[in-house]
């Protein structure tokens, strides 16, 4: 009996040593932090691909690579970006917070989240080794529109195909494990409307990824069917439409997008009401309004196909419905302000990302506002008046939010403080380089540049080197982020429990760094109530 | 590492010399790209004005409530009243907005009662203009030849670089024009900014759109494809010429006694030599962009040329697949008899090929 005592202890006192720890691990806490050097990694990668984008588009002409590559290299930064880095950045965020949040001793179901993460690097793998094939990588843009994507495209599809799949398997094994976690293993004092901003957003957020994800995996096996089985679901010589690619691709991407916001809103509702000292104004309608966006998001997908030849009444419908978002988004956007007004402002590195994430985001909620609009999208559509429009909404706001949620939470994982000085020049560098990159598109898309062309109209000349070199001084504050994030690990200052003066929420109550298991008994009602969001 | 310098020095330089500034959407010709402006530029100020009361609040608040200017922390966490009233007011505002925005989206759909029809059809990478009302006039616009030479060509550029072609659209002005907009492979998106005429060319599918430019308006306009669709979805630029209603009677009869001795032409049995002159012409312009100049394809995807089993095969087979296209490979059954006889025959034998001469009446019986 002793003995057996004794081994069931050691299997509680803390992870394996060496590399096993990581591939066996079933706990919350490092497969968070794996998620996060994942998305890390491929943020570089498609940073890099975005590099080499903007480097072909430096100089009217052909300078770096052909057009087949070019078309490469946009498709894969997307694909990279929105698969690699935002959302498994995001899965990493709540893998380790949740069950702080919600006074759990992990995650419910373990050993699922350690598959659900180590599928991810082999997905990569594939979708990255298309490169090294013959006919090159998938150059049909991260929406792979049939018929370019299968009759047109190179053979490498069908490797990019399986690791769409292996990423869905894993987004919609991690949507579960955090339904269950949320609803199951809350603290049994903790009522639904107790839960922090961010734990809400993940709900709501997996229930868009279990929706979502089965659709795209439908929409990538029609293609594998087309491709390969003499099937034409997107084919009109065999009775299919190609537009209706596009419905199905839309029915799971602007929920997608959601997909990435919504956490983001989570954070920002954490790091704001901290550095105002003062509770987040408006707790219940912030709840109502990321449910009410994730409603609207699935009703509103064809306002990416405006000219796809739509009937009169689906244009307006989707115009309508596109419209109608503006207002739980703007309640969001007024609640941040309300919790910011007659607050005790201090502007620490979090802070400042959060607040100008309210500033770009919104930017980018505006142009959103504007292309909804459906005769006016007529003449932004496909041009790089969009493609600053979602790098508003996806660099300036989803991974602003990480940014921001990194430098937060980053004492109670590492135990250490980071350098503020350095994370002040990383901000301000970012902020001022990323509007340099972004703000001209606006211009260029107006002007009349269509997006996803490896060359220009000498008129375009100016901004596309403007945009350029913003682009190349906004790589660059990457190297920055690495090294504050490698020095805070290694040579940062000892952090307390709690580092921040306002900061509320469970995880502040645990020591920093967090131990391996946090909350082996539930947090009571009175600590509850005192951590809670939206009381003073 | 000097020379290193100087030339990453020379690679950041500006641009500068060669552009104008175009900040905002262009106004336009047609009545559709006026209010189409209109409703950008109305959008457009309501949201500065959003922006300048919301960001303005945000504004004075992070300076004036400020721990380090000694503010003191309310506690306020909630207010009905005014929570209802930032839900309420931009529900009206979006109301003032669509308002306008049906009223335009309903006209630009109309495409009834149109004088005449042009049909727009797709290819990688060009277009093709079928005008239907006028006996069938049929030609193909790719990217003019000046911008192709240049796209490599690091010491200048063409005026309208990637903007040129080489047989533009002719429309006449002051007519209620139908456009059918169609593919022959993947979809691509026809755009003309100055008219607000952008629509999908779906393969397998017609979309319509409709357009009427002003006398005052004749001139020269220029746009691009706007939908990704392949390697040179950025070489396929659009250029409309308007003309007046007699200058385009004028043209469509010329056009009309171009096609009568083009056909006349296809009758006659053809010499290798000019065979393989003139498909040099249409291989370059048609074929090089995948297959390469030199018979070696750009990028892997593409078969060669040089030493092709097609090529140097039976001449029926390779004519079948450039007239009806395989896989990847349009179809070119839109170019003349005598066109497709001189880009087959040379296909079979350039770059060392030994195919067989393919005449202009095999093609036309092959069809």
């Amino acid at each position: 009996m002793t003995t057996a005592t004794a081994s069931h202890d050691d299997h509680h006192h803390g992870p394996e040593k060496g590399i096993m720890r990581w591939v066996k691990t079933t706990n919350h806490k490092d497969i968070g932090t794996l998620y996060l050097w994942f998305s890390f990694i491929m943020l570089l990668i498609g940073g890099a691909f975005a590099m080499a984008i903007r480097a072909e588009l430096l100089h009217p002409g052909m300078q770096v690579m052909d057009p087949q590559f070019f078309n490469s290299m946009t498709t894969m930064h997307g694909l990279i970006m929105v698969f690699g880095a935002i959302m498994p950045a995001m899965v990493g965020l709540g893998n380790w917070l949740i069950p702080m949040m919600v006074g759990a001793p992990d995650m419910a179901l373990p050993r699922m989240n350690n598959w659900s993460f180590w599928i991810l690097p082999f997905a990569g793998a594939i979708l990255l080794s298309t490169f090294f094939m013959e006919g090159g990588a998938p150059a049909f843009g991260w929406t792979f529109y049939a018929p370019l994507s299968t009759t047109f495209a190179p053979d490498s599809t069908d490797f990019f195909i399986f690791a769409i799949h292996l990423l869905g398997f894993s987004s919609i094994m991690g949507a579960i494990n955090i339904i269950a976690t949320v609803l199951n293993m809350r603290a049994p004092d903790m009522k639904l409307m107790d839960m922090p901003l961010f734990v809400w957003t993940w709900l709501i957020t997996s229930f868009l990824l279990i929706g979502a994800m089965p659709v795209l995996a439908g929409a990538v096996t029609m293609m594998l069917t087309d491709r390969n089985f003499g099937t034409s679901f997107f084919d009109a010589a065999g009775g299919g439409d190609p537009v209706m690619f596009q419905h199905i691709f839309w029915f799971f991407g602007h929920p997608e997008v959601y997909i990435m916001i919504l956490p983001a809103f989570g954070v920002v509702s954490h790091i704001i009401p901290t550095f105002a000292r003062k509770p987040l104004f408006g707790y219940a309608s912030m709840v109502y309004a990321v449910a009410a966006i994730a409603f609207l998001s699935y009703i509103v997908w064809a306002h990416h196909m405006f000219l796809t030849g739509m009937p009169i009444a689906g244009q307006l419908y989707f115009m309508y419905a596109t419209m109608l978002i503006a207002v739980p988004t703007g309640v969001k956007v007024f609640n941040w302000v309300a919790t910011m007004w007659k607050g005790s402002m201090t502007f620490e590195a979090p802070m400042l990302w959060a607040v100008s994430f309210v500033f770009l985001f919104t930017l980018g909620g505006f142009t959103g506002l504007m292309m909804g609009i459906a005769p006016a999208d007529i003449q932004y559509h496909d041009t790089y008046f969009i493609v600053a429009h979602f790098h508003y909404v996806l660099v300036t706001g989803a991974l602003w939010a990480i940014i921001a949620a990194t430098y937060y939470w980053l004492p109670k994982w590492t135990g250490k403080m980071y350098n503020e000085g350095l994370a002040k020049v990383h901000f301000w560098w970012s902020v001022i380089s990323v509007n340099v990159l972004f703000f001209p598109m606006h211009f260029l898309g107006l002007a009349g540049m269509p997006r996803r062309i490896p060359d220009y109209a000498l008129q375009f000349a100016d901004f596309n080197w403007i945009t350029s070199i913003g682009g190349f001084a906004f790589g660059a504050s990457f190297i920055l982020f690495t090294y504050i994030l490698i020095d805070t690990i290694r040579n940062g200052k000892p952090a307390d429990a709690r580092p921040w003066e306002g900061a509320k929420g469970l995880e502040w109550t645990l020591a920093s760094p967090a131990e391996y298991h946090s909350f082996n008994t539930p947090p009571s009602r009175k600590l509850i109530e005192a951590e809670s969001q939206h009381t003073a | 590492m000097k020379r290193l310098i100087a030339l990453l020095g020379t690679f950041l330089i500006s641009n500068s010399a060669l552009a104008e500034w175009g900040v905002n959407l262009r106004e336009g010709v047609t009545s559709i790209s006026s209010d189409i402006y209109d409703l950008h530029m109305l959008i457009f100020w309501i949201c500065v004005v959003i922006a300048v009361v919301v960001f303005g609040v945000m504004i004075y608040s992070l300076f004036q409530h400020r721990k380090s200017k000694g503010a003191k922390a309310a506690n306020f966490h909630d207010n009905t009243t005014i929570e209802l009233v930032w839900t309420v007011i931009p529900i009206l505002i979006l109301v003032g907005m669509a308002i306008p925005a049906t009223s335009v989206m309903i006209d630009l759909e109309n495409t009834e009662n149109a004088e005449m029809n042009v049909k727009i059809t797709g290819h990688q990478w060009k277009w093709q203009y079928e005008y239907p009302d006028h006996g069938n006039i049929n030609f193909i616009s790719n990217l003019a030849e000046s911008s192709k030479n240049a796209v490599y060509d690091e010491t200048s550029k063409p005026e309208n670089y990637l903007l040129e072609v080489d047989k533009p659209l002719v429309l006449p002005a002051d007519t209620r024009i139908r456009f059918l907009f169609t593919s022959a492979d993947v979809i691509h998106n026809w755009w003309v900014p100055d008219f607000g005429v952008k629509q999908d060319a779906n393969p397998g599918f017609i979309n319509d759109a409709w357009a009427e430019i002003p006398a005052s308006a004749i001139g020269r306009y220029r746009g691009q494809c706007a939908e990704l669709c392949g390697k040179d979805h950025g070489f396929m630029p659009i250029v409309v010429d308007v003309v007046s209603k007699e200058d385009f009677k004028t043209w469509v009869a010329d056009q009309k006694a171009a096609r009568a001795a083009a056909e006349a032409s296809a009758n006659k049995t053809w010499t290798k030599d000019e065979l393989m002159a003139n498909g040099k012409k249409v291989y370059d312009t048609n074929c090089a962009g995948c297959h390469g100049v030199n018979g070696v394809a750009s990028v892997p995807v593409f078969p060669n040329m040089k030493g092709s089993a097609l090529a140097n095969g039976p001449a029926a087979d390779h004519t079948n697949i450039v007239l009806h296209g395989k896989g990847g490979m349009p179809a070119f059954k839109m170019l003349g008899d005598a066109d497709l006889a001189s880009v087959i025959t040379y296909e079979r034998n350039a770059f060392g090929n030994t195919g067989s001469v393919v005449q202009p009446s095999d093609v036309k019986s092959a069809r």
